[in-house]
Protein backbone atom coordinates (compact mmCIF):
# COMPACT_ATOMS: atom_id res chain seq x y z
CA UNK A 1 0.00 0.00 0.00
CA UNK A 2 1.52 3.31 -0.94
CA UNK A 3 0.38 6.53 1.14
CA UNK A 4 -0.15 9.13 -0.86
CA UNK A 5 -2.09 10.14 -3.75
CA UNK A 6 -1.43 7.94 -7.18
CA UNK A 7 -2.68 8.75 -10.61
CA UNK A 8 -2.09 6.33 -13.31
CA UNK A 9 -2.61 6.85 -16.82
CA UNK A 10 -4.89 9.50 -16.64
CA UNK A 11 -6.49 11.50 -19.63
CA UNK A 12 -9.68 13.95 -20.75
CA UNK A 13 -10.90 15.09 -23.43
CA UNK A 14 -12.75 18.69 -23.94
CA UNK A 15 -14.30 19.17 -26.96
CA UNK A 16 -13.01 16.73 -29.71
CA UNK A 17 -9.32 17.43 -28.12
CA UNK A 18 -6.86 15.52 -25.95
CA UNK A 19 -6.37 17.69 -22.88
CA UNK A 20 -3.64 15.21 -21.43
CA UNK A 21 -3.66 11.62 -22.00
CA UNK A 22 -1.51 9.06 -19.87
CA UNK A 23 -0.27 10.96 -16.88
CA UNK A 24 0.77 9.46 -14.26
CA UNK A 25 2.24 10.65 -11.08
CA UNK A 26 2.60 10.50 -7.55
CA UNK A 27 2.41 12.62 -4.66
CA UNK A 28 3.84 11.42 -1.13
CA UNK A 29 3.29 12.85 2.17
CA UNK A 30 5.76 15.58 2.35
CA UNK A 31 5.84 16.15 -1.30
CA UNK A 32 4.26 19.20 -2.78
CA UNK A 33 3.18 18.67 -6.68
CA UNK A 34 3.49 22.12 -9.57
CA UNK A 35 1.45 21.68 -12.70
CA UNK A 36 2.50 24.23 -14.60
CA UNK A 37 1.49 24.87 -18.64
CA UNK A 38 0.38 27.62 -20.87
CA UNK A 39 -3.31 28.88 -20.22
CA UNK A 40 -5.77 26.68 -21.67
CA UNK A 41 -3.24 23.35 -20.86
CA UNK A 42 -5.97 22.14 -18.65
CA UNK A 43 -4.61 22.47 -15.23
CA UNK A 44 -7.54 22.93 -13.21
CA UNK A 45 -9.36 20.34 -15.29
CA UNK A 46 -7.07 17.99 -14.05
CA UNK A 47 -7.07 19.62 -10.50
CA UNK A 48 -10.72 19.08 -10.61
CA UNK A 49 -10.55 15.78 -11.71
CA UNK A 50 -8.18 14.96 -8.64
CA UNK A 51 -10.54 16.30 -6.50
CA UNK A 52 -13.37 14.67 -7.65
CA UNK A 53 -15.79 16.88 -9.07
CA UNK A 54 -15.06 15.64 -12.73
CA UNK A 55 -14.44 11.95 -13.82
CA UNK A 56 -11.17 11.86 -15.74
CA UNK A 57 -12.04 9.99 -19.22
CA UNK A 58 -9.76 7.35 -18.38
CA UNK A 59 -6.83 6.15 -15.83
CA UNK A 60 -7.32 6.24 -12.21
CA UNK A 61 -6.69 7.81 -9.06
CA UNK A 62 -5.87 6.12 -5.79
CA UNK A 63 -5.45 7.56 -2.32
CA UNK A 64 -3.82 5.39 0.43
CA UNK A 65 -3.92 2.36 -1.81
CA UNK A 66 -7.74 2.78 -2.04
CA UNK A 67 -9.51 3.55 -5.21
CA UNK A 68 -10.53 7.61 -5.12
CA UNK A 69 -13.05 10.00 -5.06
CA UNK A 70 -13.80 8.08 -1.17
CA UNK A 71 -15.82 9.35 1.50
CA UNK A 72 -12.08 8.75 3.37
CA UNK A 73 -10.27 10.91 0.58
CA UNK A 74 -13.14 13.82 0.56
CA UNK A 75 -12.58 14.06 4.44
CA UNK A 76 -9.17 14.67 3.96
CA UNK A 77 -8.64 16.87 0.51
CA UNK A 78 -9.68 20.38 0.85
CA UNK A 79 -9.70 22.03 -2.04
CA UNK A 80 -9.52 26.14 -3.18
CA UNK A 81 -10.71 26.77 -6.48
CA UNK A 82 -10.84 29.97 -8.56
CA UNK A 83 -14.35 30.90 -7.36
CA UNK A 84 -13.95 31.27 -3.52
CA UNK A 85 -16.53 29.92 -1.97
CA UNK A 86 -17.64 32.11 0.50
CA UNK A 87 -20.77 33.56 0.58
CA UNK A 88 -20.63 37.15 0.09
CA UNK A 89 -23.58 38.50 2.97
CA UNK A 90 -22.07 36.43 5.27
CA UNK A 91 -18.80 37.95 7.92
CA UNK A 92 -15.62 36.33 7.40
CA UNK A 93 -15.81 34.29 11.01
CA UNK A 94 -19.34 33.10 10.13
CA UNK A 95 -17.88 31.70 6.62
CA UNK A 96 -14.86 30.11 8.44
CA UNK A 97 -17.19 28.54 10.91
CA UNK A 98 -19.29 27.01 8.10
CA UNK A 99 -16.35 25.60 6.64
CA UNK A 100 -15.58 23.88 9.58
CA UNK A 101 -18.84 22.76 10.66
CA UNK A 102 -18.38 20.31 7.50
CA UNK A 103 -15.16 18.85 8.13
CA UNK A 104 -12.78 17.87 11.06
CA UNK A 105 -11.37 20.72 13.41
CA UNK A 106 -8.29 21.56 12.15
CA UNK A 107 -5.06 23.13 13.99
CA UNK A 108 -6.05 26.60 14.01
CA UNK A 109 -9.45 28.51 15.94
CA UNK A 110 -11.07 30.47 13.48
CA UNK A 111 -9.88 33.52 15.39
CA UNK A 112 -6.32 32.07 14.94
CA UNK A 113 -6.77 31.30 11.12
CA UNK A 114 -7.69 34.63 10.43
CA UNK A 115 -4.92 36.21 12.58
CA UNK A 116 -2.84 33.95 10.78
CA UNK A 117 -4.09 35.34 7.38
CA UNK A 118 -3.47 38.94 8.66
CA UNK A 119 -7.33 39.18 8.27
CA UNK A 120 -7.43 39.93 12.44
CA UNK A 121 -10.10 42.35 12.67
CA UNK A 122 -12.34 41.73 9.81
CA UNK A 123 -14.00 39.31 11.72
CA UNK A 124 -17.29 40.65 11.70
CA UNK A 125 -16.59 42.48 8.62
CA UNK A 126 -19.22 41.11 5.83
CA UNK A 127 -17.50 39.38 2.53
CA UNK A 128 -18.62 41.62 0.19
CA UNK A 129 -16.66 44.72 1.99
CA UNK A 130 -13.11 42.80 1.56
CA UNK A 131 -10.80 43.39 -1.34
CA UNK A 132 -10.22 40.22 -3.45
CA UNK A 133 -6.91 39.52 -2.00
CA UNK A 134 -8.86 39.28 1.39
CA UNK A 135 -11.20 36.90 0.43
CA UNK A 136 -8.25 34.87 -0.87
CA UNK A 137 -6.92 34.83 1.92
CA UNK A 138 -10.48 33.87 3.64
CA UNK A 139 -10.45 30.91 1.03
CA UNK A 140 -7.28 29.88 2.12
CA UNK A 141 -7.76 30.50 5.65
CA UNK A 142 -10.28 27.42 5.38
CA UNK A 143 -7.32 25.46 5.03
CA UNK A 144 -6.40 26.23 8.46
CA UNK A 145 -9.19 25.44 10.15
CA UNK A 146 -10.29 22.19 8.87
CA UNK A 147 -8.13 19.24 9.39
CA UNK A 148 -7.06 18.16 5.68
CA UNK A 149 -3.94 16.36 4.83
CA UNK A 150 -4.17 16.99 1.36
CA UNK A 151 -4.50 20.87 -0.01
CA UNK A 152 -5.28 20.99 -3.97
CA UNK A 153 -4.85 24.86 -4.82
CA UNK A 154 -5.68 26.33 -8.18
CA UNK A 155 -4.09 29.18 -8.54
CA UNK A 156 -3.86 29.91 -4.99
CA UNK A 157 -1.49 33.60 -5.20
CA UNK A 158 -4.08 35.54 -7.83
CA UNK A 159 -4.95 39.01 -6.71
CA UNK A 160 -2.41 38.33 -3.59
CA UNK A 161 0.44 40.84 -2.53
CA UNK A 162 4.01 39.97 -1.68
CA UNK A 163 3.49 39.51 1.64
CA UNK A 164 0.20 37.66 0.90
CA UNK A 165 2.41 35.04 -1.65
CA UNK A 166 5.20 34.39 1.28
CA UNK A 167 2.41 34.03 3.42
CA UNK A 168 0.94 31.49 1.77
CA UNK A 169 4.16 29.38 1.32
CA UNK A 170 5.30 29.52 4.25
CA UNK A 171 1.45 27.95 4.80
CA UNK A 172 1.87 25.44 2.30
CA UNK A 173 5.92 24.64 3.89
CA UNK A 174 4.31 24.10 7.57
CA UNK A 175 2.01 21.77 6.15
CA UNK A 176 4.41 19.60 4.10
CA UNK A 177 6.95 19.63 7.01
CA UNK A 178 3.75 18.06 8.90
CA UNK A 179 3.48 15.50 6.39
CA UNK A 180 0.78 16.99 4.34
CA UNK A 181 0.94 16.86 0.87
CA UNK A 182 -0.47 19.60 -1.61
CA UNK A 183 -0.74 20.06 -5.16
CA UNK A 184 -0.92 23.54 -6.72
CA UNK A 185 -1.27 25.50 -10.01
CA UNK A 186 0.62 28.60 -10.24
CA UNK A 187 1.98 30.67 -13.04
CA UNK A 188 4.68 32.82 -10.76
CA UNK A 189 7.59 31.45 -9.81
CA UNK A 190 7.47 30.00 -6.07
CA UNK A 191 9.57 30.01 -3.50
CA UNK A 192 9.34 26.84 -0.94
CA UNK A 193 12.79 26.21 0.74
CA UNK A 194 13.52 22.74 1.88
CA UNK A 195 10.60 20.99 0.05
CA UNK A 196 10.46 18.00 -2.52
CA UNK A 197 8.61 19.80 -5.21
CA UNK A 198 7.66 17.77 -7.90
CA UNK A 199 6.92 19.87 -11.52
CA UNK A 200 4.59 18.42 -14.36
CA UNK A 201 4.11 20.44 -17.38
CA UNK A 202 1.46 19.92 -18.94
CA UNK A 203 2.38 21.16 -22.64
CA UNK A 204 0.41 18.53 -24.62
CA UNK A 205 -1.83 21.54 -25.63
CA UNK A 206 -1.76 23.10 -28.96
CA UNK B 1 -18.05 16.64 12.39
CA UNK B 2 -21.07 14.34 12.21
CA UNK B 3 -23.88 14.26 9.25
CA UNK B 4 -27.23 15.76 11.50
CA UNK B 5 -24.45 18.64 12.26
CA UNK B 6 -23.18 19.39 9.16
CA UNK B 7 -27.41 19.26 8.25
CA UNK B 8 -27.91 21.93 10.68
CA UNK B 9 -25.10 24.12 9.49
CA UNK B 10 -26.69 24.06 6.43
CA UNK B 11 -29.77 25.35 7.70
CA UNK B 12 -28.78 27.47 10.11
CA UNK B 13 -26.36 28.98 7.15
CA UNK B 14 -29.51 29.16 5.11
CA UNK B 15 -31.98 31.01 7.05
CA UNK B 16 -29.05 33.38 8.09
CA UNK B 17 -28.62 34.23 4.45
CA UNK B 18 -32.19 34.56 3.66
CA UNK B 19 -32.12 37.27 6.93
CA UNK B 20 -29.31 38.79 5.24
CA UNK B 21 -31.41 39.14 1.54
CA UNK B 22 -34.50 39.93 3.43
CA UNK B 23 -35.68 42.19 0.02
CA UNK B 24 -34.89 39.04 -1.88
CA UNK B 25 -36.39 36.44 0.06
CA UNK B 26 -39.91 37.94 0.95
CA UNK B 27 -40.27 38.55 -2.88
CA UNK B 28 -42.80 34.83 -3.15
CA UNK B 29 -44.27 36.28 0.02
CA UNK B 30 -45.25 39.52 -1.75
CA UNK B 31 -45.74 37.95 -5.21
CA UNK B 32 -48.69 35.49 -3.21
CA UNK B 33 -50.32 38.02 -1.07
CA UNK B 34 -50.64 40.70 -4.36
CA UNK B 35 -51.41 38.11 -7.23
CA UNK B 36 -54.62 36.60 -4.85
CA UNK B 37 -55.63 40.11 -3.59
CA UNK B 38 -55.71 41.00 -7.38
CA UNK B 39 -58.62 38.92 -7.76
CA UNK B 40 -61.22 40.40 -6.19
CA UNK B 41 -60.33 43.15 -7.77
CA UNK B 42 -60.64 41.89 -11.45
CA UNK B 43 -63.32 39.22 -11.24
CA UNK B 44 -65.71 42.01 -9.65
CA UNK B 45 -67.92 42.17 -6.39
CA UNK B 46 -69.03 38.66 -6.93
CA UNK B 47 -68.91 36.97 -3.51
CA UNK B 48 -70.05 33.43 -5.13
CA UNK B 49 -67.98 33.44 -7.25
CA UNK B 50 -64.67 34.16 -5.55
CA UNK B 51 -66.15 31.80 -2.86
CA UNK B 52 -66.16 29.08 -5.07
CA UNK B 53 -62.60 29.48 -6.54
CA UNK B 54 -61.08 30.64 -3.87
CA UNK B 55 -59.00 27.01 -2.99
CA UNK B 56 -57.99 27.17 -6.99
CA UNK B 57 -56.74 30.62 -6.42
CA UNK B 58 -54.66 30.70 -3.62
CA UNK B 59 -53.33 27.57 -4.82
CA UNK B 60 -52.46 28.49 -8.30
CA UNK B 61 -50.87 31.78 -6.55
CA UNK B 62 -48.60 29.32 -3.92
CA UNK B 63 -47.20 27.55 -6.91
CA UNK B 64 -46.20 29.90 -8.57
CA UNK B 65 -44.53 31.94 -5.69
CA UNK B 66 -42.89 28.71 -5.36
CA UNK B 67 -41.83 28.54 -9.18
CA UNK B 68 -40.27 32.29 -8.49
CA UNK B 69 -38.18 31.80 -5.78
CA UNK B 70 -36.64 28.22 -6.84
CA UNK B 71 -34.13 29.77 -8.40
CA UNK B 72 -32.70 31.10 -5.38
CA UNK B 73 -31.61 27.44 -4.30
CA UNK B 74 -28.50 26.57 -5.45
CA UNK B 75 -27.98 29.65 -8.28
CA UNK B 76 -25.73 31.83 -5.91
CA UNK B 77 -24.27 29.11 -4.04
CA UNK B 78 -23.07 27.81 -8.16
CA UNK B 79 -21.78 31.28 -8.76
CA UNK B 80 -19.69 31.71 -5.61
CA UNK B 81 -17.76 28.49 -5.46
CA UNK B 82 -19.65 27.14 -2.60
CA UNK B 83 -21.83 24.22 -4.10
CA UNK B 84 -18.31 22.92 -5.34
CA UNK B 85 -17.40 22.79 -1.61
CA UNK B 86 -20.49 20.97 -0.75
CA UNK B 87 -20.03 18.67 -3.21
CA UNK B 88 -16.52 17.50 -1.69
CA UNK B 89 -17.70 17.42 1.37
CA UNK B 90 -17.51 13.89 2.91
CA UNK B 91 -20.73 13.27 4.16
CA UNK B 92 -23.86 11.86 1.78
CA UNK B 93 -25.07 14.56 -0.47
CA UNK B 94 -28.60 13.90 -0.35
CA UNK B 95 -28.52 14.50 3.33
CA UNK B 96 -26.79 18.05 2.66
CA UNK B 97 -29.22 18.85 -0.48
CA UNK B 98 -32.03 18.11 2.16
CA UNK B 99 -30.84 20.34 4.51
CA UNK B 100 -30.71 23.44 1.77
CA UNK B 101 -34.34 22.50 0.56
CA UNK B 102 -35.63 22.29 4.12
CA UNK B 103 -34.28 25.69 4.56
CA UNK B 104 -35.54 27.09 1.31
CA UNK B 105 -39.16 25.69 2.59
CA UNK B 106 -38.62 27.65 6.00
CA UNK B 107 -38.11 31.02 3.89
CA UNK B 108 -40.09 30.82 1.18
CA UNK B 109 -43.03 27.87 1.87
CA UNK B 110 -44.00 28.63 5.75
CA UNK B 111 -44.67 32.12 5.46
CA UNK B 112 -47.56 30.75 3.04
CA UNK B 113 -48.97 29.00 6.14
CA UNK B 114 -49.45 32.23 8.21
CA UNK B 115 -51.07 34.92 5.46
CA UNK B 116 -53.14 32.08 3.57
CA UNK B 117 -55.92 31.76 5.88
CA UNK B 118 -56.00 35.84 6.35
CA UNK B 119 -56.24 35.63 2.31
CA UNK B 120 -58.98 33.20 2.27
CA UNK B 121 -61.31 34.86 4.90
CA UNK B 122 -60.97 37.66 2.57
CA UNK B 123 -62.24 35.90 -0.46
CA UNK B 124 -64.88 34.60 1.44
CA UNK B 125 -63.57 30.70 1.91
CA UNK B 126 -66.24 28.96 4.32
CA UNK B 127 -65.06 28.69 8.12
CA UNK B 128 -65.42 24.44 7.90
CA UNK B 129 -62.66 24.53 4.72
CA UNK B 130 -59.58 26.61 6.82
CA UNK B 131 -58.26 23.40 8.81
CA UNK B 132 -58.06 21.66 5.20
CA UNK B 133 -56.47 24.61 3.29
CA UNK B 134 -53.82 24.47 5.99
CA UNK B 135 -52.95 21.35 6.28
CA UNK B 136 -53.12 21.19 2.08
CA UNK B 137 -50.67 24.11 2.28
CA UNK B 138 -48.28 22.43 5.02
CA UNK B 139 -48.32 18.65 2.86
CA UNK B 140 -47.64 20.27 -0.11
CA UNK B 141 -45.50 23.56 0.10
CA UNK B 142 -42.72 21.18 0.79
CA UNK B 143 -43.53 18.66 -1.89
CA UNK B 144 -42.78 22.45 -4.30
CA UNK B 145 -39.58 22.72 -3.11
CA UNK B 146 -38.41 19.15 -2.94
CA UNK B 147 -39.80 19.16 -6.87
CA UNK B 148 -38.71 22.26 -7.53
CA UNK B 149 -34.93 21.48 -6.47
CA UNK B 150 -34.43 18.62 -8.76
CA UNK B 151 -35.14 21.27 -11.82
CA UNK B 152 -32.69 23.74 -10.23
CA UNK B 153 -30.31 21.22 -10.14
CA UNK B 154 -31.25 20.00 -13.40
CA UNK B 155 -30.70 23.26 -14.83
CA UNK B 156 -28.29 25.48 -12.90
CA UNK B 157 -25.38 24.90 -15.26
CA UNK B 158 -27.18 26.41 -17.97
CA UNK B 159 -26.54 30.25 -18.37
CA UNK B 160 -30.53 31.27 -19.32
CA UNK B 161 -32.22 28.05 -17.53
CA UNK B 162 -34.84 30.23 -16.27
CA UNK B 163 -37.34 28.78 -19.44
CA UNK B 164 -36.38 24.98 -18.90
CA UNK B 165 -36.69 25.29 -15.18
CA UNK B 166 -40.36 26.29 -15.90
CA UNK B 167 -41.01 23.89 -18.59
CA UNK B 168 -39.36 21.48 -16.26
CA UNK B 169 -40.94 22.12 -12.77
CA UNK B 170 -44.69 22.72 -13.82
CA UNK B 171 -46.01 19.32 -15.36
CA UNK B 172 -44.39 17.55 -11.62
CA UNK B 173 -46.20 20.34 -9.95
CA UNK B 174 -49.76 19.13 -11.30
CA UNK B 175 -50.40 16.39 -9.26
CA UNK B 176 -49.85 18.64 -5.72
CA UNK B 177 -51.91 20.96 -7.54
CA UNK B 178 -55.09 19.12 -8.73
CA UNK B 179 -55.19 17.01 -5.14
CA UNK B 180 -54.30 19.77 -2.94
CA UNK B 181 -56.90 22.47 -4.63
CA UNK B 182 -59.87 19.45 -5.09
CA UNK B 183 -59.07 18.86 -1.06
CA UNK B 184 -59.99 22.40 -0.37
CA UNK B 185 -62.73 22.33 -2.78
CA UNK B 186 -64.20 19.09 -1.48
CA UNK B 187 -64.35 20.61 2.52
CA UNK B 188 -65.73 23.87 1.23
CA UNK B 189 -68.64 21.86 -0.11
CA UNK B 190 -69.06 20.53 3.25
CA UNK B 191 -67.04 16.70 1.96
CA UNK B 192 -64.76 15.02 3.34
CA UNK B 193 -61.31 15.11 1.90
CA UNK B 194 -59.48 13.00 3.75
CA UNK B 195 -58.52 11.12 0.44
CA UNK B 196 -57.04 13.92 -1.26
CA UNK B 197 -55.01 14.76 1.92
CA UNK B 198 -53.32 11.38 2.45
CA UNK B 199 -52.40 10.88 -0.93
CA UNK B 200 -50.54 14.77 -0.34
CA UNK B 201 -48.99 13.33 2.67
CA UNK B 202 -48.00 9.89 1.18
CA UNK B 203 -46.48 12.46 -2.32
CA UNK B 204 -44.43 14.15 0.73
CA UNK B 205 -43.15 11.85 2.47
CA UNK B 206 -41.86 9.89 -0.86
CA UNK B 207 -40.71 13.49 -1.69
CA UNK B 208 -38.59 14.09 1.17
CA UNK B 209 -37.13 10.06 0.60
CA UNK B 210 -36.20 10.57 -3.01
CA UNK B 211 -36.30 13.67 -4.44
CA UNK B 212 -32.77 14.60 -3.04
CA UNK B 213 -31.26 11.83 -4.71
CA UNK B 214 -31.91 12.92 -7.98
CA UNK B 215 -31.27 16.63 -6.84
CA UNK B 216 -27.91 15.51 -5.69
CA UNK B 217 -27.30 13.63 -9.10
CA UNK B 218 -28.14 16.49 -11.04
CA UNK B 219 -25.82 18.43 -8.66
CA UNK B 220 -22.33 16.75 -9.58
CA UNK B 221 -23.39 16.62 -13.63
CA UNK B 222 -24.25 20.63 -13.05
CA UNK B 223 -20.67 20.93 -11.99
CA UNK B 224 -19.20 18.78 -14.03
Amino acid sequence: MSAGLTASDLSCRRDERDLFAGLSFSVRPGQVLLLEGGNGCGKTTLLRILCGLRAPDGGSLSWDGAPAPNSDYLAQMAYVGHADGSKKELTALENLRFAQALAAPGAYTLEQALARVQLAGFDDNPVQTLSAGQKRRLSLARLLVCAKRLWILDEPFTALDRRGVALIESLIVAHVAQGGLAVLTSHQDINLPQVDLQRIFLDQCH
Amino acid sequence: MSLSQAFFAIVVRDLLLAFRRRAEAANPLLFFVLAVTLFPLAVGAQPHLLQAIAPGVIWVAALLAALLSLESLFRSDFEDGSLEQLLLCPHALPVLILGKISAHWLVTGAPLLVVAPLLALFLGLPQQAMATLWLSLLLGTPLLSLIGAIGVALTVGLRRGGMILSLLVLPLYVPVLIFASSAVDRAAGGLPAAAQLDVLAAMLFFGVVLAPLPAAAALRMSVN
